[in-house]
């Protein structure tokens, strides 16, 4: 009790107190993840169940089209005769997973071999250093791209399919490790010449000791801010790619694929099918990297010291 | 009139929820041609107090209060463009750290010819001569050459030497010096304080030194301020003050140097540390630190008292023992 | 002092430490720096040996060479007789715990993501696997007072702390231990004067209560007089004089140790009057010949450009200079 109530007084709920648009884009971030997880218990329809879909509910525009809106409908239904809302919580529920747990292993990669990398030295680095230049040189979608698509070709759409939400969490969470490599490893490079170190390593601590117990800990507010960017990136790098067909399915939308399955659509005067998730993956998209400037700023040592 | 006068000057920071006052006006005069030395621990405010002078506070610090008469005009009161005709020309400042002045990308000779261009309406080539003479005053050797190096190339002493005579290029009545050599080795040091003491007293130019080595100020310095916690609490002249501290903290601070100490015993130590600008204690900010204070001492802020020359804010000035110095320590 | 005759505490023989040097896989070559030349010096148990010199002169190096966290170029560094320098992690483990290090600056030496409790009681976790939880939090309290800080701080992070209070529980760090050997690399110069006797008082007070042997690195000389009962004067990397404090200061031969003396500011109202000192600081990287000091030295003559002059018994003090061998000064 007295933890939160230490934090509810530091300085950092001050400043975030202060700054409208970190609330603000705060608690749209929460809001959006709060229906993407609650999405089974709050969207009207069951998109995943076919039973519920009829065809012809299909291209139903939303409510505030007074002439063709149904009430049943909020958003609109897409050419499937699926509910627009529905659809879009639950595709948002997969854009975020997948955002959430790719950033998750780029994280895992990326802070292992930032930390060796930084703390070793020597041939360690070298070889991860320019292991991670090759890794830059070659553009995330590219890589994607060619990956996706070699599985696909190879195994077949069904099975593809089925491990689409894995095969995208490996795809984009192997291709960004680089970024957290040299950010942990700057940090590292900058902390392990601090005398604490030093400290630790008269007292005889083994080097695992001294990189996970004293380095770690002094490097995660950069990983901290780099995270809530790269969840963001996630989230466009798999709309991206299912909107080129190498995400998810039609069957399974995640907001990407939503977004193509509605292209087609767009002169036919059925906008609402692509625009509507569209506005979704902006708002969700500018609210987490607004935070994530915001925290940057609040956790950059030059503008603020302990 | 004092070429120099600051009257009562309060400087306040407001941070996030709080305001922090970091001097509660303070007062010194200095004539022509004398050395004044500032002298406190850090966060004492002798730093904000140099500075003020200037308007060189950081960011959200501002002068709240007081006067700053410099040939009988307001410094605190003047816009960018009038201050610039003061700063840097009329009153110079030096740094702690040589290159706060210096640009690492361009030659010492281009700064101070551009320096000297920016104040004065001459040629080049004029100013590459004063320039010269400068460098020459501060003792570096082969000034001609000198003039093409850039910063990097020369050793910690001779960057600050170069630094006073940027500070001396345009004849400046005042120098204020803001621990000019605490990053310097000893032996440096005594070299650079013994040149700033010879150029201040062969230019007449007043000099007020800033700095937390109570045997420096001594070295150099007429008259001497103590502060604590954003007050002065003793000033008079150097040697008096030095000699026969009237103020427990400057009294404290003497004695707990180790030459006024016999070798390997415990040193006379000032308990507990200065206080944070948002938690200085009532009354007099030394009472808790204080082996004389009493009830007295947290029922008002002391005045400075005694004759001028040597005057010490404490409500028990007549009961402070007499200072034991050096050896005949008890 | 107290066992003469028997084996000293600490010896530093012949030590050389270089850095940079050849590039390794895809980096290139960095410039060679000699930060130490051929030291030799001895440490005897329970004296407060002080070296001293200035910035650059690797009274540092030499300090983190000696406990470990430099190895070496050359030479060989032993305690109690045993050769400690080519140890590994593992067979290092039993010197950790009678060897400690007291840091310069006290806002990088305490981690600040562990509490002041979690960082003191590392040690112990590490070194007596043994003691219970009760028997560790009791150690702390006891160390945590014999250095004069409040045993309630425990769960407080080290910013919470001004620097003399962090200082203090740096030492306390390196007392949880009990060690016999404390290096202690300038750690008093960050801090504010009043502070500084504080500090120093603690670690002359742990010095008589745990019959310490101090290796205390400092540039400022007052200090020395103060403490140190030995001291080793260094120049680029060289010792230049090596005396019983009291000796040496009423007494110094080296002509570098008479021009640092010289260079202490007095108080007596006298003006700065040092002696003067000719050239500029050569750096490490472009060592002179001879004598380090000939090219500042105002006695040095022909022979002091080509021969480097050894540490050597001269009346009172060992110096390294032939000026003061030849009775020049």
């Amino acid at each position: 009790m007295s933890k939160v109530a230490t934090f509810l007084k530091s300085d950092f709920v001050f400043r975030f107190r202060r700054d409208k648009v970190a609330v603000g884009s705060f608690i749209v971030v929460m809001a959006l993840v709060l229906c993407a997880v609650l999405a089974p218990l709050i969207a009207p329809y069951n998109p995943y169940d076919l039973t519920t879909i009829d065809i012809m509910d299909s291209e139903i525009p939303p409510v505030w089209d007074k002439s063709e809106g149904d009430a049943r409908f909020l958003l609109g239904t897409d050419p499937q005769g699926r509910d627009m809302l529905s659809t879009i919580l639950y595709g948002m529920r997969i854009s975020l997973t997948i955002g959430f747990f790719a950033v998750l292993l780029q994280a895992t990669i990326g802070v292992a071999i930032g930390l060796l990398s930084g703390y070793l030295g020597g041939r360690v680095d070298a070889f991860f250093m320019r292991l991670a230049d090759i890794q830059l040189s070659l553009s995330t979608l590219m890589v994607a791209i060619i990956t996706l698509a070699v599985f696909q070709a190879a195994f077949g759409a069904e099975l593809y399919s089925e491990l689409a939400i894995f095969m995208l969490v490996m795809v984009i969470g192997i291709a960004e490790w680089p970024q957290y490599a040299r950010t942990v490893r700057a940090s590292v490079l900058a902390e392990k010449h601090k005398e604490y170190v030093d400290a630790a390593r008269v007292i005889g601590m083994s080097q695992w000791r001294i990189m996970v117990r004293h380095i770690l800990p002094n490097t995660l507010s950069p990983i901290l801010v780099i995270s809530t960017i790269q969840v963001a990136n996630a989230i466009i790098s798999e709309a991206a790619l299912s909107f080129l067909g190498l995400g998810m399915p039609v069957n399974k939308p995640s907001l990407g694929s939503l977004i193509s399955s509605g292209f087609e659509f767009i002169f036919s005067g059925s906008w609402w099918i692509t625009v509507i998730p569209s506005i979704v993956l902006v708002v969700l998209i500018l609210s987490i990297n607004l935070l994530g400037d915001w925290l940057r700023d609040v956790l950059n040592p030059k503008l603020y010291k302990d | 009139m004092a070429l120099l006068e600051v009257k009562d000057l309060q400087v306040e920071f407001p941070l996030g929820r709080k305001t922090l006052q970091a001097l509660y006006g303070i007062d010194f005069a200095l004539d022509k041609g004398e050395r004044l030395g500032i002298v406190g621990e850090s966060g004492a405010g002798k730093s904000v107090a140099a500075f003020s002078i200037l308007n060189l506070l950081s960011k959200p610090g501002r002068i709240s209060g007081g006067e700053i008469l410099f040939e009988g005009r307001d410094l605190s009161k003047l816009n960018d463009k009038e201050m610039r005709t003061i700063r840097g020309n009329r009153i110079s400042m030096i740094f702690q750290d040589p290159m706060m002045t210096l640009n690492p990308v361009l030659t010492i000779g281009t700064q101070m010819v551009e320096c000297l261009k920016a104040h004065r309406d001459i040629s080049s080539a004029e100013a590459r001569e004063i320039a010269i003479s400068k460098l020459r005053e501060v003792m570096i050797p082969s000034p001609e050459n000198r003039m093409d190096s850039y910063p990097h190339e020369l050793s910690g002493g001779m960057r600050q030497r170069v630094v006073i005579a940027i500070a001396l290029l345009t004849d400046p009545s005042i120098i204020i010096a803001d621990e000019p050599t605490t990053a310097l080795d000893v032996t440096i040091q005594a070299e650079i304080m013994a040149l700033m003491l010879e150029l201040c007293k062969t230019n007449n130019v007043g000099l007020i030194l800033i700095t937390h080595d109570l045997a420096v100020v001594s070295q150099v310095t007429e008259r001497i301020m103590v502060m604590y916690a954003g007050r002065v609490v003793e000033e008079g002249y150097t040697q008096e003050v030095i000699k026969n501290p009237r103020h427990p903290y400057t009294r404290g601070l003497l004695k707990a140097l180790p030459q006024e100490n016999r070798p390997g015993q415990r040193l006379n130590q000032i308990p507990g540390s200065m206080p944070a600008l948002d938690a200085i204690p009532a009354g007099c900010a030394f009472n808790p630190r204080c082996e004389f204070a009493d009830g007295d001492c947290v029922k008002a802020v002391p005045d400075l008292v005694g004759e001028q020359g040597h005057r010490a804010a404490c409500v028990h000035v007549d009961r402070i023992p007499a200072f034991v110095g050096a050896g005949g320590a008890e | 002092m107290s066992d003469t005759g028997a084996v000293p505490l600490v010896e530093i023989e012949n030590v050389e430490k270089r850095f940079g040097g050849a590039g390794g896989f895809l980096s290139s070559p960095q410039p060679v720096v000699k930060a130490l030349n051929d030291v030799t010096l001895t440490v005897p148990k329970g004296e407060a040996f002080c070296l001293v010199g200035e910035s650059g002169c690797g009274k540092s190096t030499l300090a983190r060479t000696v406990i470990g966290l430099h190895p070496p170029s050359a030479g060989e560094i032993r305690y109690r007789g045993k050769r400690i320098d080519n140890l590994s992690t593992r067979e290092r483990r039993p010197y950790n715990q009678k060897m400690q290090m007291i840091f310069q600056n006290p806002y990088a030496s305490l981690n600040p993501r562990m509490t002041v409790l979690q960082t003191l009681e590392e040690p112990l976790r590490i070194h007596r696997p043994q003691m219970s939880d009760a028997e560790i939090r009791d150690k702390v309290h006891a160390v945590m007072r014999s250095v004069g800080n409040d045993p309630a701080w425990g769960e407080r992070y080290p910013h919470e702390f001004s620097g003399g209070q962090r200082q203090r529980i740096s030492i306390a760090r390196a007392l949880m231990l009990d060690p016999e050997f404390i290096v202690a690399d300038e750690p008093i110069s960050a801090l504010d004067v009043s502070i500084q006797a504080q500090v120093l008082n603690v670690m002359m007070d742990a010095q008589k209560e745990r019959d310490l042997t101090y290796l205390f690195i400092t540039h400022d000389l007052s200090v020395v007089e103060h403490f140190g009962s030995q001291v080793a004067v260094m120049y680029l990397g060289t010792v230049c004089e090596q005396a019983e404090t009291r000796k040496l200061f009423s007494m110094p031969r080296h002509p570098y140790t008479q021009a640092l003396l010289s260079a202490i500011p007095k108080m007596d109202g006298t003006g700065v009057n040092h002696v003067k000192m000719t050239g500029e600081v050569p750096t490490a990287m472009d060592l002179p010949k001879g004598c380090v000091f000939h090219p500042r030295c105002p006695h040095a003559m022909e022979r002091c450009c080509h021969e480097v002059p050894t540490l050597k018994q001269n009346g009172s003090s060992q110096t390294a200079c032939f000026a003061v061998e030849e009775g020049r000064i």
